[in-house]
């Protein structure tokens, strides 16, 4: 890795974070739609819980098909907590965290100790037996029914109960958890997880534990999830376990991979392109195939997917980086930064 | 004898589901053997076998031409699976693959829902569907259809694999790809090959379930998804086991379902694969042996 390539990565500035969080609390002034902003909610759902993927899929270079879980067991966590038990929300958020990394740790341990393969395969089937759970615990969950009537969430008596004011602290949770990824990319922690992304046998020879740090950052993603939904719970009021069920863990996937898993900024833009590209296919689509239902959009998800990682295995953030680097002129020049037959999600494991 | 003549439905049933599940695996194992990808749209080929030919015999055409037009175009759908997204990416690593087949498997099932929509359908059975009664437990004439098709398909795969000169080209390269290709067979056109035939012999497993379950297009997934577990109690290389392995599962399912809950029986055949990958990773029938690392 070269001295430009290493000045990208460890990039430290708040200049990108500030305009960032600047554009998005100036956007519900500049445009007034509750269809507008309702989206933008959807998209810091996704972000956040993406946030914490990222870090696991592109950071650690380890796939996982089963994060829909650790969502719904945030969902429900706190859901069942502040409904049923009457709480505050925040401690349903935070048992909800705890609960998830106490799950991930659990699981974690025997997980990953298998790679390539049959870590995805153990990750999906994860995912369907937590889906399940969530069918078949009709006492706390509801079961298929679904649960309502979650309360809405406040703070010092002021209540997230509409659109323009939940907007806000979403993507206040959002930013956090960008800053927050930023710093331990930038610890010794980032630099042990890319070290184990690049090769496990070289890692582990050099005395990185690597157990350890692909458990934490499962336990950390597993948290990032969970905090996602639980403010999905306390935002929506209605859970069914169909929200988190495997199709949810791929559309996860999607977001990660369209993102780019390289970049902390991947899973904004994945969660972005993600949820307005699926809203502009619904009201598109149907004009063509007048007799289209259901998820019709997946044809062009499935699609994208498939092109992005073939002809962009890095995905759209270094694209875009490129394009923010020219629009500054930067005397330096800009470092290609999609290196040749580097994937975004490559895990050092071979197939055994 | 009450219990008797439940235990041997659920038997019946386990069988005819395991038998599926054994069609789609080990079109999982041939392609996982001769590219190293975990296909995970080869549930997605059943699902295009069913509902291709359910539309086939919509237009009018006699079963069996349907049966055999439907396995030829869902071939050429394989062949253009392998063509467009696994060669191009041949060189990935196995995530990537792996993100690539689920892209191409939810493609599939969009494009199905853009042709036929999102509600289910039902193919009539291959005969007449009188039940036989064994001992108060009752087998329908599909259900053998299903068991004999499968145990067929699996024996002229066998004889594919080590008697024909085409099948044991593609043996080679599953064996010693660089050697193979020394001895002249071009490991990228078995590639093909043996893509096109695994979906061929998945749309299969889709028809003789069509009759049994109905068919929609998102009954992929989770046939896919159980030959999985299937295909990984055969530790993934090994194409006689996985056969076992759907059976037991299918048998697993069927008693999980009969005696427990209908809502679990995913749950319990996903925590019989987590064991498996936890304990024995090799799959339940390999013999003790060094580790690649």
């Amino acid at each position: 890795m070269d001295r430009t390539d290493l000045k990208k990565i460890y990039n430290n500035s708040l200049a990108g974070p500030l305009i960032f969080a600047g554009v998005l609390f100036l956007l519900p002034f500049v445009v007034q739609s509750n269809y507008i902003l309702s989206i933008m909610i959807m998209i810091g759902f996704y972000a956040l819980l993406c946030n914490g993927l990222t870090l696991l899929m592109g950071y650690a270079g380890q796939i996982s098909l089963g994060h829909a879980a650790f969502y719904g067991i945030g969902a429900y966590m706190s859901a069942y907590l502040s409904a049923k038990m009457g709480l505050s929300p925040w401690l349903g958020m935070l048992a909800g965290m705890i609960l998830a990394a106490i799950i991930a740790y659990i699981v974690g341990i025997p997980i990953f100790k298998l790679k390539g393969h049959y870590l995805a395969l153990a990750t999906l089937g994860f995912g369907v037996i937590v889906y399940t759970a969530f069918k078949e615990l009709k006492d706390f969950t509801g079961g298929l029914n679904g649960f309502f009537g979650i309360p809405t969430i406040s703070l010092f008596g002021f209540e997230f109960n509409n659109d323009f004011r939940f907007y806000y602290l979403i993507w206040l949770f959002v930013i956090l958890g960008i800053l927050f990824s930023r710093n331990i990319i930038h610890s010794r922690i980032g630099r042990a997880l890319r070290s184990i992304e690049g090769s496990e046998v070289a890692s582990d020879a050099v005395g990185v534990n690597i157990m350890k740090y692909k458990l934490q950052v499962f336990m950390l993603s597993a948290m990032f999830a969970s905090l996602s939904g639980s403010l999905y719970a306390h935002y929506i009021t209605f859970i069914n376990p169909n929200l988190f069920d495997v199709m949810t863990s791929i559309y996860l996937l999607i977001m990660v991979v369209i993102g780019g898993a390289s970049s902390i900024w991947g899973s904004v833009i994945g969660a972005a392109v993600f949820v307005l590209l699926g809203e502009i296919l619904k009201s598109v689509v149907p004009l063509v195939f007048p007799n289209a239902g259901g998820e019709f959009e997946i044809v062009f998800f499935g699609l994208l997917l498939v092109v992005t990682l073939i002809y962009m295995p890095n995905g759209l953030s270094p694209q875009l980086e490129k394009l923010i680097a020219r629009f500054r002129r930067n005397k330096e020049l800009v470092p290609a930064p999609v290196a040749a037959g580097r994937d975004g999600v490559e895990s050092g494991g071979d197939q055994s | 004898m009450e219990i008797l003549s439940q235990v041997l439905q659920l038997l019946f049933s386990g069988l005819t589901v395991g038998s599926i599940y054994a069609l789609i695996a080990i079109g999982f194992v041939v392609i996982y053997n001769v590219t190293g990808v975990l296909n995970f749209a080869q549930g997605e080929f059943a699902m295009f076998g069913a509902m291709i030919c359910i539309s086939l015999v919509g237009m009018g055409l006699p079963l069996l031409a349907a049966v055999i037009l439907t396995i030829l175009i869902v071939s050429v759908i394989g062949g253009l699976f392998e063509r467009l997204a696994i060669y191009p990416a041949r060189n990935s690593s196995v995530p990537t693959l792996i993100i690539i087949t689920i892209g191409v498997s939810i493609a599939f099932r969009g494009i199905a829902i853009l042709i036929w929509g999102t509600q289910p359908y039902a193919l009539q059975p291959f005969t007449e569907n009188n039940p036989i009664r064994i001992l108060n437990a009752v087998l329908l004439p599909q259900n053998l259809w299903a068991i004999g098709i499968s145990l067929v398909s699996v024996f002229a795969m066998v004889y594919f694999f080590n008697k024909t000169y085409i099948g044991k080209a593609v043996t080679a390269c599953v064996v010693n790809k660089f050697a193979a290709r020394l001895m002249g067979i071009n490991p990228e056109k078995m590639s093909l090959l043996s893509i096109s035939m695994s979906a061929g012999i998945g749309a299969l497993a889709g028809i003789v379930i069509a009759p049994i379950s109905g068919a929609s297009y998102g009954m992929g997934m989770m046939l896919g998804m159980k030959a999985f577990v299937a295909a990984v109690i055969g530790g993934l290389t090994n194409a006689p086991a996985a056969i076992l392995g759907a059976f037991l599962i299918g048998i697993l399912e069927s008693f999980t379902e009969g005696l427990w809950s209908s809502g679990l029986k995913d749950a319990v055949s996903f925590a019989m694969l987590l064991l498996i990958l936890f304990l024995k990773p090799e799959g339940l029938f390999a013999k003790a042996s060094g580790k690649r690392v």
